[in-house]
């Protein structure tokens, strides 16, 4: 085989039945495309002498006729997931050497299913950031004109990079306002954060958790589905984790899309939006016309109110989230004078400066004095922005939007903080609903930067969505590939 | 005589009386082998560290998952104090920093409890029965503990404890005595005890009470108030009161101002001493725990917990006073534990229910009391009991010689019956035994027989006595009475 890089879950899957290669290979490959691409900054921990004796397991079912749902597939995995015996950080110097004795759900659902675990990728600072430059060990580089060091996005940086790197065959992501679907934009891959409870949380290092949601970042829509299948499922250890039926999300793809409604909400656009992603826009409603969906403009009036809420929720809960990182139990320890001093010490010089500050807005908002006028307030108006989504879902089946109002920027160059914080204006409605979004690249801009396109769904309609995402990635047929990628 | 009675109840200070008034919040651990959140053991006297799974200790990525076991004994609690079964209720953080608290934050109930409004009969200073309000109860995990002792520069942390369930208890401001205090956690512990949501082990922790004390002029506004913590046995939770409350009028008696504060109780001077005053009171940040669904019950979870209700003590004492004809002072002693009302009801059954209850809580309490035992470790058996009843009864011994097969039964635990026999106790109620008896009495004491027959009656008595002491007290004083009288004429 020429290329091994070049091959998608699915088609990775078939070849390994039919013995064109062997899983081992196609490990080395990958662990050779990972030292290629180590300039990227991607991968926090790599566990190559794991992977290579899962592979031999792989091989041996292969050769017995028992191979599992994804035998063989090479992950890479996003530090928030806790990983048994392999070093968990969140990106954050607070958990420097901390070694999970646990395995998240999630990716143990993964490695039951006999996926191979690469290793550890790099985010922002417990998911808290959009352009991986919280990350303690250093921003990720995205692979696309990587000379220009531009971001990978955030939070889910490392993952979206090393998909699109194709340093991972695929990853997981979690997305609390658009840390799966504002990477895989800005990295041109397919990003996918499902319904909130799809995926249980258990073991996933908590940032918000009325918000975060573990999902794939893959680099097509059905290698989304494959990997969706086997994330998802109702976990008794997660009391917000969902009990209902797991379809069969890629046997299920390719129904035809004729007659349904999509909606093109006029709130997402803002002034800064570019026009090749305007253009991206108008290149989907086409794609979608063609295939005889009825398109609709519709109104979200509550959409401006959703990063105000956000930025209130979000940091209330990852306030308390954090409070167990405190130097006593695990990770690390700063010693003091009293117990207090312990705590000042290890948490001022653990925590980043973006942790830091979400820490001490979320304080200020659960202050008794100031609870009402804002943890209280953004839950109702969080309420109300929830109900506007099931409103307009009862007049069409989906929502098209752009996942970004901009391409991948420069490192370093952002820019205020409010500036920083718009890059999830369009991703993080979906996220206070619950309701699943997928990301998908349509093309390039003029910058030859990637231009990824949202859709919005219904609670638990993340196979619709997928149905959607693949009628447009076979119009688009995005077929570019990164100058920083291995091969 | 009502208004003498609640006098009683007061302080008398230099510018008349002052009106204590109570209210309590108990913490009571509940009953179950799982913790509230997280399925490590609850046994106590555990190793340190030993009953600790990865949710308890905070892990990175762990999450608190509702015990059911819990939430049905809270509901149980809140069915026997008379209480509305909140069918939504939500558990929020209590947010604060200490080093046995591992996630930095407790996972309470604060807006919405799961059992609202009750109440419970108390038995006030004179005996009668007087309803407190409860306020509601809410579920809350437990800390861990922290060993300053253990090290000189060093604190240790046990998280045994740590996420073990507790049931938050508050009662309304409705206690007005040290004693009336103390009869509420008394009859709060009897309660749960019987219904067995909580071992009531108050020397292991799992009974203890946070107790608000103000003072006012009688039926005045009410005062500023102090929470005393975490006091876990009876006589302090007293102690701690009425030393509260004198000193609060002592203050306002020499102009001064009660400062709202929190104050701990020193066992060894019997005082209370500030531990932190309004201002210094923490901001917990209270917001609903998003690990956690609201808790929303059927009504039929709720009926189903309601039919299987066990008896409880004020079901217990109306039918003991009616079943056994015994008085309302005896059937509440009577059912202040669950083990003292089956070895009751054993050891009545068909025989004088008074005469029971009187061996029961004089004799039998008193030797327990005096011996230094455990009601638990009681040597006489209740049937052994029945059967010394059944001897007096049906006047095989006499109540005397009882009280000297009691002591003997309680030394060997053996059978009543067996005693008597062994050592030849039955009562003489043979006529020619005690005539014999009589007689020898009579002939020993011709004297005094004189005496008698010239009129100085009082003797009579004397010669009883003499009869008995001969008989070594086995002769039936009726009989003994009878033939006495025929044989001095």
């Amino acid at each position: 085989m020429s290329n091994l890089l070049q091959f998608s879950i699915s088609e990775v899957l078939s070849l390994l039945e039919k013995k064109e290669f062997s899983t081992k290979e196609l490990v080395e490959t990958y662990i050779n495309a990972i030292e290629k691409t180590k300039d990227l900054n991607m991968y926090l921990t790599t566990c190559f002498d794991q992977a290579f004796e899962q592979a031999k397991i792989s091989d041996q079912n292969y050769l017995n006729g028992s191979q599992r749902f994804l035998e063989g597939i090479p992950l890479g995995v996003k530090d928030m997931f806790c990983t048994k015996g392999i070093e968990t950080t969140a990106s954050s110097k607070i958990l420097k050497k901390f070694i999970p004795t646990y395995e998240s759900t999630v990716t143990q659902n993964l490695w039951k299913e006999g996926a191979i675990n690469l290793g550890k990728l790099s985010c922002d600072e417990f998911a808290m950031g959009s352009s991986n430059e919280t990350a303690a060990k250093g921003e990720v580089i995205n692979p696309w004109n990587f000379e220009e060091k531009r971001t990978p996005g955030g939070s889910s940086g490392g993952s979206a990079a090393a998909v699109a790197a194709k340093a991972a065959l695929a990853a997981t992501g979690t997305d609390t306002g658009g840390s799966i679907r504002q990477p895989a934009a800005f990295c041109g891959v397919v990003g996918l954060k499902p319904t909130y409870g799809r995926c249980s949380r258990w073991g996933i290092v908590a940032f918000a958790s009325s918000l975060d949601q573990a999902g794939p970042i893959t680099r097509n829509v059905s290698d989304a589905a494959l990997m969706l299948q086997v994330m998802s499922g109702y976990d008794p250890k997660d009391s917000t984790s969902s009990n209902k039926d797991v379809p069969n999300f890629y046997n299920d793809l390719g129904k035809s899309i004729k007659g349904i409604k999509i909606g093109i909400p006029e709130e997402y656009n803002s002034d800064g939006i570019s026009s090749d992603i305007l253009n991206a826009k108008d290149m989907t409603i086409n794609f979608l016309k063609e295939n005889g969906a009825e398109i609709i403009p519709v109104k979200l009036p509550l959409t401006k109110y959703s990063l105000p809420v956000y930025y209130i929720v979000a940091p209330a809960e990852a306030s308390s989230n954090l409070a167990r990182y405190d130097g006593v139990r695990y990770g690390a320890r700063i010693d003091g004078n009293s117990l207090d001093e312990m705590y000042e010490n290890t948490r001022n010089l653990g925590f980043g400066d973006e942790v830091k500050r979400r820490i001490m807005i979320g304080t200020y908002v659960l202050s008794s004095g100031y609870y009402d006028a804002y943890y209280l307030k953004a839950q109702k108006v969080r309420r109300l922005i929830k109900n506007e989504f099931d409103e307009i879902f009862k007049q069409v089946d989906y929502l098209v939007t752009p996942t970004t109002p901009t391409t991948a920027f420069k490192l370093g160059s952002t820019q205020d903080l409010l500036t920083m914080y718009l890059n999830d204006v369009f991703t993080v409605p979906a996220s206070l609903a619950g309701i699943p979004g997928i990301s998908l690249p349509i093309k390039l801009d003029k910058n030859k930067l990637p231009v990824g396109i949202q859709i919005l769904g219904k609670d638990f309609d993340e196979q619709g969505l997928l149905n959607v995402a693949q009628v447009i990635e076979s119009c688009a047929s995005f077929k570019d590939t990164p100058n920083g990628v291995a091969s | 005589m009502t208004n003498a009675g609640q006098n009683s109840n007061y302080i008398s200070g230099k510018t008349g009386d002052w009106e204590i008034v109570i209210g309590l919040e108990i913490h009571a651990q509940v009953l179950s082998s799982s913790k509230l959140f997280s399925g490590a053991s609850t046994e106590f006297g555990k190793d340190p560290n030993h009953n600790v799974s990865l949710v308890d200790a905070a892990m990175p990525g762990m999450l608190p998952v509702i015990n059911e076991t819990c939430i049905k004994q809270a509901i149980k609690s809140g069915i026997a104090l008379n209480a509305e079964i909140n069918k939504y209720s939500v558990f929020d953080r209590k947010n604060y920093f200490y080093a046995d608290l591992p996630q930095g934050y407790q996972i309470s109930q604060y807006k919405y409890p799961i059992v609202g409004e009750g109440s419970l009969k108390i038995t006030d200073a004179n005996g009668e029965d007087k309803i407190i309000g409860i306020e509601r109860i809410h579920l809350e995990q437990d800390a861990g503990k922290s060993l300053h002792d253990q090290h000189p520069s060093k604190s240790f942390i046990d998280l045994n404890r740590t996420g073990v369930a507790l049931m938050e208890i508050v009662s309304k401001p409705d206690l007005r005595s040290p004693e009336e205090a103390a009869s509420y956690v008394k009859k709060i512990r009897t309660v749960l005890r019987y219904i067995e949501t909580c071992d009531g082990n108050m020397e292991q922790g799992s009974l203890r009470a946070d107790c608000n004390v103000s003072v006012r002029k009688p039926n005045g506004d009410l005062g500023t108030r102090c929470e005393i913590k975490n006091l876990n046995s009876i006589k302090f939770i007293s102690q701690a009161i009425q030393y509260e409350a004198e000193r609060q009028v002592e203050i306002l008696e020499n102009g001064g101002v009660i400062d709202q504060e929190t104050r701990l109780f020193d066992t060894s001077t019997g005082e209370t001493r500030s531990m932190r005053s309004k201002e210094d009171a923490h901001d917990y940040r209270y917001f609903p725990d998003p690990d956690l669904l609201p808790l929303e019950l059927s009504d039929s979870q709720i009926s189903e917990i309601r039919s299987d209700m066990p008896e409880l003590p004020d079901q217990l004492v109306e039918r003991l006073i009616s079943e056994y004809g015994i008085t309302k002072y005896d059937a509440n002693v009577i059912a202040e534990e669950k083990e003292y009302v089956h070895y009751y009801e054993n050891s009545a059954k068909n025989r004088d229910g008074k005469l029971v209850v009187n061996w029961m809580t004089s004799e039998l309490f008193g030797l327990l009391k005096k011996n230094n035992i455990q009601f638990n470790q009681n040597p006489i058996s209740p049937n052994y009991l029945n059967e010394l009843v059944e001897l007096i009864e049906n006047k095989t011994i006499s109540g005397k010689i009882a009280k000297d097969v009691f002591e003997i039964m309680f030394a060997t635990s053996k059978s009543p019956k067996m005693i008597v026999k062994e050592k030849g106790l039955e009562q003489v109620t043979d006529d020619s035994a005690i005539e014999f008896f009589v007689d020898q009495v009579i002939n020993e004491n011709k004297d005094k027989v004189k005496e008698y027959l010239s009129g100085k009656d009082k003797l009579f008595g004397f010669f009883v006595g003499q009869v008995m002491k001969v008989s070594q007290g086995k002769a039936n004083p009726g009989l003994v009475n009878k033939i006495l009288k025929s044989k001095l004429k």
